[in-house]
């Protein structure tokens, strides 16, 4: 590498360190390892985040998604349920796939989270790595780069909490338009989920959009050069520095051995399945222990374990947010709320240290 | 080719999420590569900088010009779009693939009798194709290089109807850090599909050409595993 080695956690500009919570909403299985209703996963889901706040975990996200397996299409309805019964934990997508919703609904949406949450919403917009979204609302894949492009230029307009005037190519235009509710703290944070895209990087860049870099296999150090192209992008738009986050899979539990136990089965399972549908391999036990070792993305194990690897990584990538993607089809609610007891009393504390 | 000694020179077309990781490696082994995207070279000026550190970006057409190997990284639901005219009379790599379940259904490469790079070849008839780097994760690419002679050294299939330019590739891989397997054909590059038997799986030479040849034997193809 000629390039220079990023900074510390928190960057130059000296962000909060921030450490939060990101669910799919996978169907939990009961006790006899029987799949429960999507309606029982979604009141789990709404449990888990009252949980989180409780434990002082940072912020939960839920990724939108539209499969039996993910039965969250509407996050935010779930989110305002959270918000309902919280004070403190901030709330978000994770990802909202904007490609293929309405900008104007989305901004409404999350503006209405926040007033509900008084303050507490954000929004992470991206494709995702599913495509379920398309077919339903009548979307063609082909048109995804346009789409997400023309959305995303009409999203950042809207943030600006004034009269919106609007032309683009796949929606109709807006002509001085007041899009309510007005947000009473400022525009919503808004983030970008980037899977390994540099020219996503540089799209977030270009509208003044935090980045949020989705590692869900392989090395997290291969992202460090991301996170300091997306630096000297700002830059060269003339913007100030801007926060970047981490959304990695993984599951806490008592032990290292316990952690792998719990989610192994699962882990497997959900990419058996996803394998067959995509043409790829399974994965192998092999292929698991280098993911949750030092050089892969799972953050699988104890809560030291784990919040070594987060504290190791964000220094790596000059990053000053991680968000667990936790949850794992399967895995039950006992075990998902042990995952987010230890990560709010023991991981992030423990992170906290390490980067102190 | 500008001699036996001198590396061949490299134009990757494509810097989305699989041509600057190309490029990378590339630089890496030594060889002179150029980068270039739809348009301006400026405006992937910074993504080559921070991603690909000495690859130079350029236009398209001035990249291939002075290339040995054109490396097509683009979607491929950019194909049908892509002029021809561009990699004429060039060696041309197709790390493509053409995945519905996750790219969606794209007509031109619904014809099944088929696989995704001879339809490539078909519309690029001026050009030599040879496919290979389809099948490997773009983010393992970078990670999984290893020396020759490690044990634990993964192998890539390369597979082309011209064993001239099918070597010419083979030796690029060999010198990023994989083994090389010469696939008979690229019809034989069906095997290295999504759906295949080596699609994103890790293998050293030996257990790859086992597994190259079983799925030829039981005639391994998207449809048939899927």
């Amino acid at each position: 590498m000629t390039t220079t080695a990023p900074d510390a956690a928190g960057g130059e500009a000296g962000f909060p360190l921030v450490l939060g919570l990101d669910t799919f909403g996978d169907v939990t299985d009961d006790e006899d390892g029987h799949p429960l209703s999507h309606a029982q996963t979604i009141r789990d889901v709404v449990e888990q985040g009252v949980l989180a706040d409780q434990v002082g975990v940072d912020f939960i996200g839920i990724g939108e998604h539209h499969t039996g397996d993910f039965p969250m299409p509407a996050a935010d309805v779930v989110l305002a349920a959270i918000a309902a019964r919280t004070a403190r934990i901030r709330l978000g997508s994770a990802v909202t796939v904007l490609s293929s919703d309405d900008p104007v609904r989305v901004f409404q949406r999350y503006s209405t989270l926040d007033a509900v949450s008084a303050g507490r919403a954000e929004v992470i917009l991206g494709r995702g790595s599913s495509i379920d979204s398309f077919p339903l609302f009548g979307y063609d894949l082909a048109d995804y780069e346009d789409l997400f492009e023309d959305k995303t230029n009409l999203f950042a307009e809207l943030l600006k909490d004034g009269p919106v005037t609007w032309q683009g190519k796949t929606r109709p235009a807006l002509h001085d338009q007041d899009v309510v509710p007005h947000t009473e703290s400022g525009p919503l944070p808004v983030w970008i989920g980037v899977g390994g895209s540099p020219q996503s990087v540089v799209r977030a860049a270009h509208y003044g959009f935090s980045l949020m870099l989705a590692i869900i296999g392989g090395s997290p150090a291969r992202f460090a050069p991301f996170s300091q192209l997306f630096q000297q992008a700002l830059k060269k738009f003339g913007r100030a520095p801007l926060p970047v986050g981490v959304h990695s899979p993984g599951h806490v539990a008592a032990t290292d051995e316990k952690a792998q136990e719990e989610f192994w089965p699962h882990y497997l399972e959900v990419f058996r399945r996803i394998g067959k549908v995509r043409g790829f391999a399974i994965p192998t036990k092999e292929s698991f222990t280098h993911e949750i070792g030092p050089h892969g993305a799972l953050y699988v194990g104890s809560p030291e374990t784990v919040a070594q690897k987060i504290a190791a990584n964000l220094t790596t990538l000059g990053a000053n947010r991680f968000d667990l993607k936790y949850g794992m089809g399967g895995l039950s609610q006992a075990a998902l709320m042990t995952n987010i007891e230890l990560y709010g009393t023991q991981v992030i504390p423990r992170v906290r240290e390490l980067l102190a | 080719m500008t001699g036996a000694t001198s590396p061949p020179r490299i134009a990757v077309l494509g810097a989305g999420h699989v041509g600057p990781v190309i490029a990378r490696v590339a630089v890496d082994a030594g060889l002179p590569v150029s980068i270039a995207a739809s348009g301006d070279p400026e405006e992937i000026a910074l993504i080559t900088r921070f991603l690909a550190p000495g690859a130079e970006p350029r236009w398209a057409a001035d990249a291939v010009e002075d290339a040995d190997i054109v490396v097509l990284a683009i979607p491929l639901h950019k194909f049908p779009a892509f002029d021809p005219g561009l990699v004429a009379g060039r060696l041309v790599i197709d790390t493509m693939n053409y995945w519905p379940p996750v790219d969606g259904v794209q007509e031109l490469f619904e014809d099944h009798r088929y696989g995704s790079s001879e339809i490539v070849a078909h519309r690029l008839s001026r050009s030599t194709i040879v496919k290979t780097l389809n099948h490997i994760g773009y983010h393992e690419l970078d990670e999984e290089r290893r020396p020759a002679g490690s044990p634990r050294r993964r192998a890539l299939g390369v597979a082309g109807d011209d064993p001239g330019a099918v070597g010419v590739v083979a030796d690029v891989i060999e010198r990023i850090g994989y083994d090389a397997v010469r696939l008979e054909g690229l019809g034989a590059g069906r095997l290295l599909e999504p759906g295949g038997p080596v699609f994103g799986v890790a293998l050293g030479r030996a257990g790859f050409e086992q597994a190259v040849h079983a799925g030829a034997a039981h005639g391994t193809t998207r449809e048939g595993s899927i």
